[in-house]
């Protein structure tokens, strides 16, 4: 087993900045008058402000300091959030709350090119979610959760390096009570490597079985079976934006937080989304709600991201955006790929799909079509429209034009034959269409191909019942 | 020549003032030995833009492409039609060889968009737009495009809307052809081309034969 360790230093300030582009000082306090600095980010830190400050002190050193409540419950979504996106990597995935992600990656490795490979991978996709994370890997569960707590980000592979890993760290990570604290200081001991060289039986008795039983289990000495995430059967993510936000960039923004999210909810259940549900927050006032429709099973983040600024750029907001939501409304079976960035057959067919589902996005679904033949004597109905891609074959009777009017343009007729901005030679003809009388469209005509003094090519026909006349149906061209 | 010197000339900007023919270029042959003997890179060309002025509806500017959008039609990507002044019919594209399946019809209006996304897309062989009138700058972003996306562009319009100047690789003027074999069978029929702008300089108009699509 060989566990890595996601932690989110400062997660709550994480959390609420993943959806701007540029944050000022900000801080996460808990609430009420007497307001006190839970977590800052890396601005506010600059300016001397630190986690368990009084806010008043802490407005002093940062007059521009923004101050927000504390969100748990957005806290544990988005940890939520970064486990799903997680199981792409490996299925067995654990939450260690309140701001840490375990994740058993021995089993994987070799898929993903080594652990240097499958670190880079994890750090730059949790970098595209809008995560910092200290990564640390440990043949043991609570051993990694442990040094990514201390920051020490060095993958330890085996049990005896772990030993010496875990030896300098604090006693204050094992989160014990105070008094437990206090009592180990007495006894000197201030750092992990000075608990375990105590005699275990009166380690045992002084402080618990439980603390000693914690040590075991970080050492990889006795077995530390973990709860596994389970992941929703279907994936909504919402992220708030703590600037309202009017323009497309701003939202694409937020936007990609989710799709990357959405990708590796995708990846690990090997789908793709077939309909997805963009919802764009407003505040009082119903949600802007868009669907976006994919022709082929997509988890490609680009892909949905070239959809969404489509959509925006015709999109007419009626009112400020104060947060999205993304949702996968329809899933379809998309087997893993390997990740390869070189372009393959599958690939290719996946950005053909991608070109029709952006040209709808703009245009409307109808505005985009492919063409087939239909066997149909009469010219109007010879043809159908048809999903782009989709192969049809009819035999064809005789010379056809290539250019087809929508309907029949009666021609004026002089001396017999028929004008358009002058006579027009009848060059071949006639082929007689007399056809469908079962369904009350039905038509009897002599077509000619017909030339005009400029050397146009012209499909004309005679109609052949009481009405009579001339009409111009097709242009050779 | 240094590798470096070939790679500019491979740029689809830049040309050569001689040696039309002998330019190694990425093209698609038009179908017509004649037409391909008069083309830099021996057809049309590939990642830039062609414009297609024709004097008449019917002219044969359709059938003067069909050979090369059957050819493309083999492979994999998408051929795209952007805007046609009417509807292609299927049975005449079936019969003159194009794989339909392959086609995406596109009428929405905004022409010179549709066309430059699925230029630039990198997944359309050829793209087909009739933008009715251009302009310079709207030329130049679909020239840019179809060499971002290696695609073949073509627009078609009117000889009357033909732009004074263009940044298309290839301009060519279809005319009425003074002579012509026998109409009726659609054979030997000539249409008049005049190539306007092309790598490598002018050259002198000349008469084609066309096999019509019909």
């Amino acid at each position: 087993m060989l566990w890595a360790a996601l932690h989110f230093p400062g997660f709550p300030v994480q959390v609420s900045e993943r959806g701007v582009r540029t944050p000022g000082p900000l801080a996460i306090a808990t609430a009420g008058a007497r307001g006190e600095v839970i977590a800052c980010n890396a601005e506010a830190a600059l300016a001397g402000v630190r986690p368990g400050m009084a806010l008043s002190a802490a407005w002093a050193l940062a007059p521009a300091l923004a101050v927000r409540p504390r969100d748990e419950a957005a806290e544990r979504e988005a940890l939520q959030g970064v486990a799903l996106w997680a199981g792409q990597f490996t299925p067995t995935v654990s939450l260690a709350s309140p701001c840490t992600v375990l994740a058993e990656i021995g089993g994987c490795l070799r898929l993903f090119g080594g652990v240097s490979r499958l670190l880079e991978l994890i750090r730059d996709g949790l970098a595209g979610l809008g995560y910092r994370a200290a990564i640390a890997i440990a043949p043991a569960a609570e051993g990694a959760h442990l040094l990514a707590r201390a920051g020490l980000t060095r993958p330890v592979t085996d049990h005896a390096a772990l030993r010496e890993a875990l030896a300098p760290l604090s006693t204050a990570l094992l989160d014990c009570p105070r008094e437990t604290r206090e009592a180990l200081l007495n006894i000197g001991a201030r750092s992990l490597g000075e608990c375990l060289r105590l005699p275990r039986d009166s380690f045992a008795r002084r402080f618990g079985r439980e603390l000693l039983q914690r040590l075991d289990r970080a050492l990889g000495t006795i077995p530390d079976p973990r709860p596994p995430f389970s992941p929703p059967v279907r994936h909504r993510s919402a992220l708030a934006l703590p600037a309202p936000a009017w323009d497309a960039e701003a939202l694409l923004f937020a936007a990609r937080r989710l799709a990357l999210e959405l990708a590796g909810f995708l990846a690990a259940r090997e789908a793709g989304v077939t309909r997805l549900r963009l919802e764009l927050l407003h505040e009082e006032r119903k949600a802007t709600a868009l669907t976006l429709g994919f022709s082929l099973p997509c988890r490609d983040p680009e892909r949905i991201l070239a959809l969404m600024r489509e959509r925006f750029a015709v999109l007419e907001l009626p009112a400020r955006v104060e947060g999205i939501a993304l949702a996968a409304e329809e899933t379809a079976g998309l087997p893993r790929r390997s990740l390869s960035f070189l372009p393959d057959a599958e690939g290719a067919g996946e950005s053909r799909a991608a070109l029709v589902e952006r040209l709808r996005a703009r245009l409307g679904e109808e505005a985009v079509q492919g063409l087939v033949p239909v066997a149909d004597a009469r010219p109007e109905l010879a043809w159908a429209r048809v999903e782009p891609g989709v192969r049809g074959a009819a035999p064809v009777p005789g010379p056809r034009p290539a250019w087809l009017l929508a309907a029949p343009r009666m021609l004026a007729a002089r001396d017999g034959r028929p004008w358009l901005d002058g006579p027009l030679d009848l060059l071949a003809g006639p082929e007689r269409i007399e056809s469908g009388w079962w369904d009350g469209r039905d038509v009897a005509r002599d077509y000619f191909l017909a030339r005009d003094s400029r050397g146009g090519r012209f499909w004309v026909f005679r109609e052949r019942r009481e009405r009579g006349g001339w009409y111009l149906h097709g242009v050779f061209s | 020549m240094t590798a470096a010197l070939r790679q500019v000339l491979q740029y689809p900007g830049i040309w050569r003032g001689n040696d039309v023919s002998r330019v190694e270029l990425p093209s698609v042959p038009t179908g017509f030995p004649r037409l391909d003997a008069e083309l830099p890179g021996s057809g049309w060309p590939r990642g830039a833009l062609t414009e297609i002025a024709f004097e008449g509806e019917g002219i044969g500017e359709l059938s003067l492409l069909a050979p090369a959008l059957a050819a493309l039609s083999r492979d994999e990507p998408w051929i795209v039609l952007v805007d046609p002044p009417h509807l292609p019919y299927a049975p005449a594209l079936a019969r003159a060889g194009v794989d339909l399946s392959r086609l995406v019809l596109v009428r929405g209006g905004q022409t010179l968009w549709a066309a430059e996304t699925a230029l630039r897309s990198g997944s359309c062989a050829a793209v087909l737009a009739w933008p009715g009138t251009v302009n310079g700058r709207e030329l130049r972003k679909l020239q840019l495009a179809a060499e971002a996306g290696r695609s073949w562009g073509v627009y078609l319009l009117p000889a009357s809307a033909s732009p004074s100047t263009s940044p298309a690789a290839l301009r060519l003027r279809l005319a009425p052809a003074t002579h012509g074999g026998d109409p009726a069978a659609g054979e030997g029929e000539a249409v008049g081309v005049h190539i306007v702008k092309r790598r490598g300089g002018p050259a002198a108009p000349f008469a084609l034969s066309l096999h019509r699509l019909r």
